[in-house]
C-alpha cells in the first residue's frame, strides 16, 4: 500500500475532510519505487482493476476501506512501466467499465479510451510531444484506385517541412496509418526528428484498411495492393529515391503481420521494416488457440518460418514485455538474423496499445532512416 | 585578412541583422549557402530579416555543373571521398577505445598523482590519434591538389572567376550553416579562402565550422551509435586554435564535467567554443577580439562565459 493511504488509515478510519483532503492532495493512482496503488472513491458492490498484461489476472479486486468508500489495490509494478487500465465497477447487479475517475491520464485508440498509470520512473519521450521549434511537415491526401482489392483506397501522405520536389526522398509506408496520425503522434513525432537530424526527411504514406483483420493477416491481394498500386502512385505523384535501402514498411499488431507479409511476397523491394507488436502467431504442432481470426496470421507465419527468404535488409522489432506476443515477437528474431538481416530489437515495459508504439518510433525510424545529425549544423 | 564573424544557428531567432550593423556593414552582400545542397539559393527568411537584398553565390550548384563538365575531376573527386570516408572508419574505431579508457581514468577514483599521469597520458594519445588522422587527411588532399590541378582546370577555373567577380562587387560574405561536409568541400574545389577576397566574412553554424583551423564532429546523444566527437577534417584556418560548437545546449552533455574536462584538455590549445542561438565570436586577422553569448569549456570541467 502507498505511503499516503497508510497515513490516512494509520489511526482507524478516516472521517470525511479526511478522505475529501487526502483525495485533493493526491494524484492517482498512487506511484512509488515499489508498484502502484490504484484507488476508487465511491458506493459500488465491487471494484476490479482491469488491465490487459500478459501473466496478470485480467480482472483483480479493489478492497474496500472499513467503513469509508474508497477502495484500493497495490500492484507491483517495475520501474519504467505504463499500463493502461479501466475499473469494472459493480452496482445494483450491473457491472460496467470506466474510466478512473481520479486519473486525468487518457489514451485514446480506435475502441475508445483507457486510463493510463505511468509507473514510477516512466517519462513520455519529449520528442513526442509538440516542439514549437520544429518546422512542420504537411499531409495529402492521395486516392488509389485499387483492382487488388476493389474500389477506391485512400492514404495520407506525409512531406517533410521544406519539401522540395528537385529532390528524391526515402519513403515508408505504414498501416493503420491513420491510427498512427491520431493515437500514435506520429506527425509529431516525424515533424520532431526530422527537425532534430535524427531521421532523413522523408515521404510517409498512412494506409488504412476498412478490414484490416482480413486484409492484414497475410492476405496476396494486400500486398499487391501496396506493391503494385499504391507504391506505383506515390512513385507517379513524389520524388522517391526508389531503391530498396530507402523503401520500408511500418505497421502494429496485425500492421506488422501486413508489413512482413508485404516484404516476404515481395523480396528485394523493401529493404526496411519497423515492426511493432506483431502478431506473429505460429503453431508447431496442433492447433493455435487465437481464434478463427488468426488462421490466415498463423498459415502465413508457419509458411515464413518454413521459409523465411529473404524480405528485408534491415528491420527494427519492438514488443511489450506485457504483451502475450511477446513470445512469438522474440521467436521470430533468429529467423531474420539467421539471414544476415540487419535486425533492432527492443522490448518495453508497456503492453499492446498505441502509446507503446509511440514511445518505440524514435529507435525504429533512426535505426532504418538515419538522418544527418553528425553532418548538419543549421 | 579582415575581419571574421562566428554566429549561432539563426533559425527562429537571428541575430544576423545586429551584427552587421554593428559592424557598419552595408550592401550589396554575397552569401554562400552550399550547406543547404538543394535548398540553395533560397534566401527570402535571410533577405527578410536584413531587409537588404543578398546575392547567393551557388557554390553547390556550380560545383555540380563543374563536376558535369570535368569529368576525370569528378572520378578524382570521387575516389578521394572515398578514401576520406574509410580513413574516417578506421578512425573511428580507434576513437572510441581512445575516448572510453579517457572516460574511465576521468570518472575513477584513486591516488592522486598515480591518475594524474595516467589521465594525461590518456589525452595524450587522443591527441595523436586527432593529430594523426589530420595529417593523413591532409596528405590525401594534397595529393588529389596534384593530381588534379584544380585552379587550371578551365570548368574551376571558369567558376571561380565568375564568383570572384559577384565577391568582388560585394561588402561582405554570409556564409550559412548546413552540411558541413558539402559546404568544405564545394568551397575548397572552387577556391577555398581566397574566394572571400578579404571581404568581411560573417558565418554560422557549420559556416562557422569551415572557418577554424580544425572541424569536429559532436553529438553527445545520437538516437543510435556512439557519441564521440570526432575531428573531421581541417577548415579554410581564417580562424585558427578554436573549436566552434554550434547547438552546443542541445548537442553536448555540458553539465557532465567529466566529458567538458576531456574535451577543453584534448583540444587544448585550442579553445572550445560554445555557438548557440544569439552568440557573436569576432576575431581579426585571426586573432580572437570579443565574444558574447558564447561560453568555453574550461580544463576544470566548468564553462566560462567569452567575453574578451
Amino acid at each position: 500500500m502507498h505511503a499516503a493511504l497508510r497515513a490516512l488509515t494509520a489511526h482507524g478510519t478516516p472521517d470525511e475532510a479526511a478522505i475529501v483532503s487526502f483525495l485533493r492532495a493526491s494524484k492517482f493512482p498512487l506511484i512509488a519505487a515499489d508498484g502502484v496503488t490504484f484507488v476508487y472513491s465511491g458506493d459500488a458492490e465491487s471494484v476490479h482493476l482491469r488491465c490487459w498484461i500478459s501473466g496478470l489476472a485480467a480482472a483483480q479486486p479493489l478492497e474496500r476501506i472499513d467503513g469509508t468508500s474508497l477502495w484500493a489495490r497495490h500492484l507491483e509494478l517495475p520501474p519504467g512501466s505504463r499500463l493502461e487500465y479501466k475499473f469494472e465497477r459493480r452496482t445494483q447487479g450491473k457491472s460496467e467499465l470506466i474510466l478512473d475517475p481520479l486519473n486525468p491520464v487518457q489514451a485514446a485508440d480506435p475502441f475508445g479510451a483507457n486510463s493510463v498509470c505511468q509507473a514510477y520512473g516512466y517519462v513520455r519521450p519529449d520528442w513526442t510531444l509538440d516542439d514549437p521549434q520544429a518546422r512542420h511537415g504537411t499531409l495529402e491526401e492521395l486516392q488509389v484506385s485499387s483492382t487488388a482489392l476493389g474500389g477506391q483506397r485512400r492514404a495520407l501522405v506525409y512531406l517533410p517541412a521544406r519539401f522540395r520536389r528537385t529532390r528524391r526522398y526515402p519513403l515508408l509506408i505504414v498501416h493503420d496509418g491513420e491510427d498512427y496520425l491520431r493515437f500514435a503522434s506520429l506527425r509529431t513525432v516525424l515533424d520532431n526528428l526530422i527537425h532534430r537530424l535524427e531521421i532523413a526527411p522523408l515521404i510517409v504514406a498512412c494506409t488504412h484498411s476498412p478490414d484490416r483483420l482480413r486484409e492484414y493477416a497475410g492476405y496476396e491481394p494486400h500486398a499487391r495492393f501496396i506493391v503494385e498500386e499504391l507504391l506505383q502512385s506515390l512513385r507517379v505523384q513524389f520524388p522517391l529515391e526508389d531503391t530498396p535501402d530507402t523503401r520500408g514498411l511500418m505497421g502494429a499488431s496485425f500492421g506488422g503481420v501486413a508489413s512482413l507479409y508485404t516484404a516476404w511476397r515481395y523480396p528485394g523491394m523493401f529493404g526496411r521494416l519497423l515492426l511493432q507488436s506483431g502478431s506473429f502467431a505460429f503453431s508447431d504442432f496442433g492447433e493455435h488457440k487465437r481464434g478463427a481470426v488468426f488462421d490466415p496470421v498463423v498459415k502465413f507465419v508457419n509458411q515464413f518460418r518454413a521459409a523465411p527468404g529473404l524480405p528485408t535488409e534491415r528491420a527494427y522489432v519492438s514488443c511489450g514485455i506485457y504483451e502475450s506476443l511477446i513470445y512469438e515477437n522474440r521467436s521470430i528474431l533468429p529467423l531474420l538474423r539467421d539471414r544476415g538481416i540487419e535486425v533492432r530489437y527492443e522490448e518495453a515495459r508497456d503492453a499492446h496499445n498505441w502509446e507503446n508504439w509511440r514511445d518505440r518510433q524514435r529507435a525504429g525510424l533512426s535505426w532504418l532512416f538515419p538522418g544527418p545529425l553528425w553532418m548538419v549544423y543549421e | 585578412m579582415s575581419s571574421v564573424s562566428l554566429l549561432g544557428p539563426q533559425f527562429r531567432t537571428p541575430n544576423l541583422r545586429g551584427v552587421v550593423a554593428a559592424l557598419g556593414l552595408q550592401g550589396p552582400f554575397v552569401s554562400i549557402s552550399a550547406g543547404w545542397q538543394e535548398r540553395e539559393g533560397e534566401l527570402d527568411e535571410l533577405r527578410a530579416h536584413l531587409d537588404a537584398d543578398v546575392h547567393d553565390l551557388r557554390i553547390y550548384e556550380r560545383s555540380e555543373r563543374v563536376f558535369e563538365q570535368d569529368t576525370v575531376l569528378r572520378g578524382e573527386h570521387r575516389q578521394r571521398q572515398s578514401d576520406l570516408q574509410e580513413m574516417r572508419e578506421l578512425y573511428q574505431l580507434q576513437l572510441t577505445h581512445a575516448k572510453d579508457t579517457a572516460r574511465e581514468l576521468f570518472e575513477r577514483d584513486g591516488s592522486p598523482a598515480l591518475l594524474r599521469r595516467a589521465r594525461r597520458q590518456a589525452i595524450a594519445a587522443l591527441h595523436r590519434l586527432d593529430h594523426a588522422h589530420l595529417a593523413a587527411i591532409s596528405t590525401i588532399h594534397r595529393e588529389f591538389a596534384a593530381r588534379t590541378n584544380l585552379p587550371d582546370r578551365p570548368a574551376v577555373a571558369s567558376a571561380a572567376a565568375q564568383i570572384g567577380r559577384y565577391v568582388q562587387q560585394a561588402n561582405a560574405v554570409f556564409i550559412a550553416g548546413g552540411h558541413v561536409a558539402v559546404l568544405l568541400n564545394r568551397l575548397r574545389l572552387l577556391g577555398g579562402a581566397a574566394l572571400f577576397a578579404d571581404k568581411p566574412v560573417v558565418a554560422w553554424s557549420a559556416g562557422a565550422m569551415a572557418l577554424t583551423d580544425v572541424v569536429a564532429l559532436f553529438h553527445d546523444s545520437p538516437p543510435q551509435g556512439r557519441s564521440n566527437v570526432e575531428v573531421f577534417d581541417a577548415g579554410l584556418c581564417l580562424v585558427n586554435r578554436v573549436i566552434v560548437l554550434p547547438h552546443a545546449a542541445t548537442r553536448l552533455h555540458l553539465d557532465d564535467a567529466a566529458r567538458v574536462r576531456i574535451l577543453a584538455r584534448r583540444f587544448a590549445p585550442a579553445r572550445c567554443l560554445t555557438l548557440d542561438t544569439g552568440a557573436e565570436l569576432q576575431f581579426s586577422d585571426g586573432h580572437f577580439l570579443s565574444g558574447t553569448g558564447s561560453r568555453r569549456l574550461r580544463r576544470d570541467g566548468s564553462l566560462a562565459e567569452v567575453d574578451t
